[in-house]
């Protein structure tokens, strides 16, 4: 039975009833008023809290683009918008959900909020920095804002050369601001990964983390060492556009295939920074609502690493048909299939961790297996891709989309929407109500597969992506994404409608509503502004709960 | 499934297949109608039902344990297990040898998809914003997006691809293969098209406005057929006037996609009834449209704009030969005589 930690002991027992915040201990959204105390604060909740605002503005801007276009895809002919303002949205759908959302969507809002708390911390080790890459990511978001309002960039969201250097949208602009975030990118990383060598309380031993914070770990590696790498492929897209330095561009003499390395160099890693966090939230999740010790500690936690190194050794599987040589397709391929291991273990040893537990099903569970299901989908596409001769027929299709979608929307913000739920009494002091969330969560299921899976069928059977108008016999698919997409809709705007309500008139949460063990449910909820009125001390793993049966060990 | 039992089998998969797989799921492919798209389809089964079998596994246990193991009253206590070795080597390695043979049939159907045969029927393919040009140097023949790409049936053929402005794809969904066209570069792509038959070509590398609208057919024909298809081709163009030359070049060299004859306005200006008109360009000045006009605007298209229109056009300076540059002004200047 493990002991909670602490000189407070009472006061931590799991499950511990209602919080008490008294005047000289004000939680840290009542310790200090004013716009400026929330711009110019270095509380890595508060930061959290700023970003998690910014993050899912940005996901409705870049939801509704989507929405648009879904319209326009429903039939074969171009009816709604012209060829130029269709290639406009799907660009800046996927800037956006990419470089405001999925990249910062769990590391910087629920990283930055729990990541300290889990940790015993105070705060992370760098606050000041910490700001910084708020406020360097605000910037990035207006170069944004600005190229939207400028008339807008139809390069794609990946910027191919020559056809980047060459349009004349606000390329630039857009350039600009995803470089910009970068940097954010980059400084909470190492952020991060400082605060976890150098905050951790006293007892809290690595092998003691909770898997968030080892995912959270492996994904600041990867934003550290590879960030830099597109944001100066970005840089020499502009000097290519705004010199005339030959560098991606044929007719300068550079070459447009450089190009897809570097940028790939860059955005396969970058697909691990946004789905190794949603890992470490199931990991919490379904521990939590199994009241399981994690199975495989070990192996997830390594497993985390293994995917982040390997991630920087499969860029070439997005060039198989780019005219990249047929032996280093071939090593590529390879090293693609290594990086499904890993993987996989995470998901076998997720689902074996609900056996002999005692589950409840509630929202946050429910979006955890939703995850489970979608991601497996998203996986087991993935060898598809992996593999040369169906890569070449499938490469640029509505089924490479699908497999994206299932991945990071269906894997990254499906996990960053269970975390949401998972944290939100933590962070605002108020429960969600059940109800409309096990509604909200089923309307996102079924909208979610509506929506992509035909994708899948439309892009197997031929249909590239980026199109217009397209042949008569995909609008069957077409049309049923469409459908799917505003089932999707209605079931994030549910979410947004509760999660408001809750602010206001939700149940006041107590410290622990789920019975956790990791650290960060031992303080209040919402936390005080210094997070613990003690120095707390690990005396137990995040997983050790009470239920756990250790006269069957 | 062992080891043992995946290498027997691997060793037993054929390069080339006679048929597909029996078990393909038909309605996830498009028809398939080159010689080895039949093994890319059988690739595409295996992996289809190895990953139906572990998806239907990983949601039948996690539907059981949610249900067997749901909370039935709070308290409830739960096994302390924290793993099992042997069961986790067990998760990484059979899930390894799978991945091996998936990586050892694609890998085997990719080479036969890369290396044409020797004796390849050569065809040049070039693409451009947004049309794709069919140059064949045996035959002396040359066809735009419109005609399609005309080719015999049961016979190798390689295309030699390239770009001349931005990226873009040449993909054939019915014959499994797809290579990108680099400017600047070359690449390959070939296929056998096994019966007569018209089948999509789409551009698959977003390429701007009329990305969607690069699409072209491939003509499968009988190889007599094809044969035939070459006589009557040349000995049109042989006949031909300088006019109805420049015609033909308009559409091959991919002009018809940005410039109408008809007064629609595209991404260039309409030539209907342009030839000898004075026309305003961005800077201010005026210009007017004859033949030393036309042919600037061939070579650096970029000198003179007509105002109101960007300057998008590629250079064809040595792309296009001097009685070619003729046979265009002639076709230009014949679009006024039609009103």
């Amino acid at each position: 039975m493990p002991t909670s930690a602490g000189s407070t002991a009472d006061s931590t027992v799991p499950g511990d009833g209602a919080s008490g915040h008294d005047d000289a201990h004000p939680s840290y959204l009542s310790a200090s008023k004013g716009v400026a105390s929330w711009l110019f604060t270095v509380d890595h909740k508060r930061i959290g809290v700023m970003y998690l605002v910014c993050v899912l503005s940005f996901f409705l801007v870049g939801g509704l683009l989507a929405l648009a276009f879904r319209l326009e895809l429903s039939t074969a002919a171009p009816d709604l918008f012209t060829a130029s303002t269709y290639n406009r949205l799907f660009t800046l759908h996927g800037a956006i959900m990419v470089f405001l959302v999925l990249v910062p969507s769990i590391p910087a809002t629920l990283g930055n909020f729990v990541l300290p708390l889990m940790l015993g911390a105070k705060d992370v080790a760098f606050p000041r920095l910490n700001l910084l890459s708020f406020h360097i990511y605000v910037l990035g978001a207006l170069f944004l804002i600005y190229t939207l309002v400028s008339g807008g960039v139809e390069t794609g969201w990946t910027f191919y050369a020559p056809y980047s250097s060459t349009t004349d949208s606000s390329v630039v602009s857009a350039l600009l601001g995803a470089f910009i975030l970068g940097f954010s990118s980059i400084l909470t990383g190492l952020n991060f990964i400082v605060t976890i060598h150098k905050m951790r309380a006293p007892g809290l031993t690595w092998r003691k983390l909770p898997l968030f914070v080892w995912a959270a770990y492996a994904t600041s590696m990867i934003q550290v060492l590879a960030t830099p790498v597109i944001a100066i492929t970005l840089f020499l897209l502009v000097f290519e556009r705004t010199m005339g330095i030959g560098i991606f561009d044929p007719a300068l003499g550079g070459d447009p295939v450089l190009f897809q390395h570097f940028f790939w160099f860059y955005s396969h890693p970058v697909v691990y920074v946004m789905i190794l966090p949603a890992f470490g939230v199931m990991s919490e999740t379904i521990t939590i609502n199994s009241r399981k010790h994690i199975f495989g500690y070990n192996a997830i936690a390594a497993s985390s690493i293994a995917i982040a190194g390997l991630g920087f050794m499969v860029w070439g599987h997005h060039m198989f048909v780019s005219g990249q040589s047929e032996l280093a397709g071939t090593i590529f391929s390879l090293i693609t299939f290594a990086v499904a291991v890993p993987t996989a273990i995470k998901v076998f040893s997720w689902v074996a961790t609900m056996y002999k537990g005692s589950i409840q099903l509630n929202t946050v569970m429910l979006y955890s297996l939703s995850f489970l299901f979608i991601f497996s989908i998203g996986g087991l596409t993935g060898l598809f891709l992996g593999t040369l001769a169906i890569d070449v027929h499938m490469h640029d299709t509505y089924f490479v989309v699908a497999h994206f979608h299932y991945v990071m929307m269906g894997g990254t913000l499906i996990g960053f929407i269970t975390g949401l739920h998972h944290w939100w009494p933590k962070m605002t002091g108020r429960m969600f109500p059940e109800l409309p969330g096990k509604i909200g969560c089923a309307l996102v299921f079924l909208g979610f597969n509506l929506t992509f899976f035909p994708q899948f069928v439309a892009g197997a059977r031929g249909m590239p992506r980026r199109y217009h108008e397209y042949a008569p016999e995909f609008q069957i698919w077409q049309f049923w994404s469409t459908v799917g997409s505003f089932v999707l809709a209605a079931g994030l705007f549910l979410i947004a409608g509760y999660l408001l309500w809750s602010l206001k008139r939700g149940a006041r949460a107590p410290r622990n509503p789920w019975h956790g063990m990791s650290l960060e449910w031992q303080t209040e909820s919402p936390p005080i502004e210094h997070n613990f009125d003690h120095q707390v001390i690990c005396t137990h793993g995040p997983y050790d709960f009470e239920e756990i049966d250790y006269s069957k060990a | 499934m062992t080891a043992a039992a995946i290498l027997p089998l691997l060793a037993s998969i054929p390069a080339h297949a006679s048929d597909a797989f029996p078990l393909t799921p038909r309605w996830w492919l498009p028809e398939s109608a080159s010689t080895f798209s039949d093994d890319v389809d059988t690739t595409f089964a295996f992996i289809y039902w190895v990953d139906v079998a572990f998806f239907l596994m990983i949601v039948a246990a996690i539907l059981y344990f949610a249900f067997a193991y749901r909370r039935r009253k709070e308290g409830q206590r739960t096994s302390p297990v924290r793993g099992n070795h042997a069961l986790e080597f067990a998760w990484s390695f059979i899930p390894s040898l799978f991945l091996i043979a998936f990586f050892v049939m694609g890998f085997r159907t990719y080479m036969d998809m890369q290396i044409p045969p020797a004796d390849s029927m050569d065809i040049r393919v070039t693409g451009q914003k947004w049309n794709w040009s069919f140059e064949y140097p045996k035959q002396g023949i040359t066809l735009s997006s419109a005609d399609g790409l005309v080719v015999p049936a049961n016979t190798p053929v390689r295309l030699t691809i390239t770009s001349v402005d931005v990226l873009h794809s040449f993909f054939i969904p019915a014959f499994r293969t797809k290579k990108d066209a680099v400017p600047n570069r070359y690449t390959s792509e070939w296929f056998e098209a096994k019966h007569p038959g018209d089948y999509h070509i789409f551009c698959a590398e977003y390429c701007g406005d009329d990305h969607s609208r690069m699409t072209s057919t491939v003509h499968v024909l009988e190889p007599a057929a094809f044969t035939a298809w070459v006589a009557d081709h040349k000995a049109a163009s042989a006949s031909m006037s300088p006019a109805e030359r420049g015609q033909n070049l308009f559409k091959t060299q991919g002009c018809a996609a940005c410039h109408s004859v008809d007064g629609t306005r595209l991404v260039g200006p309409s030539l209907k009834g342009k030839y000898g008109v004075e026309e305003q360009l961005t800077d201010g000045t005026t210009v007017t449209v004859d033949d030393n006009y036309i042919r600037e605007s061939l070579e650096s298209p970029g000198a003179k704009i007509v105002a109101g229109f960007a300057p998008q056009m590629p250079p064809y300076q040595g792309r296009l030969k001097d009685d070619e540059i003729s046979a265009l002004i002639d076709f230009i200047k014949s679009l006024n005589e039609e009103e």
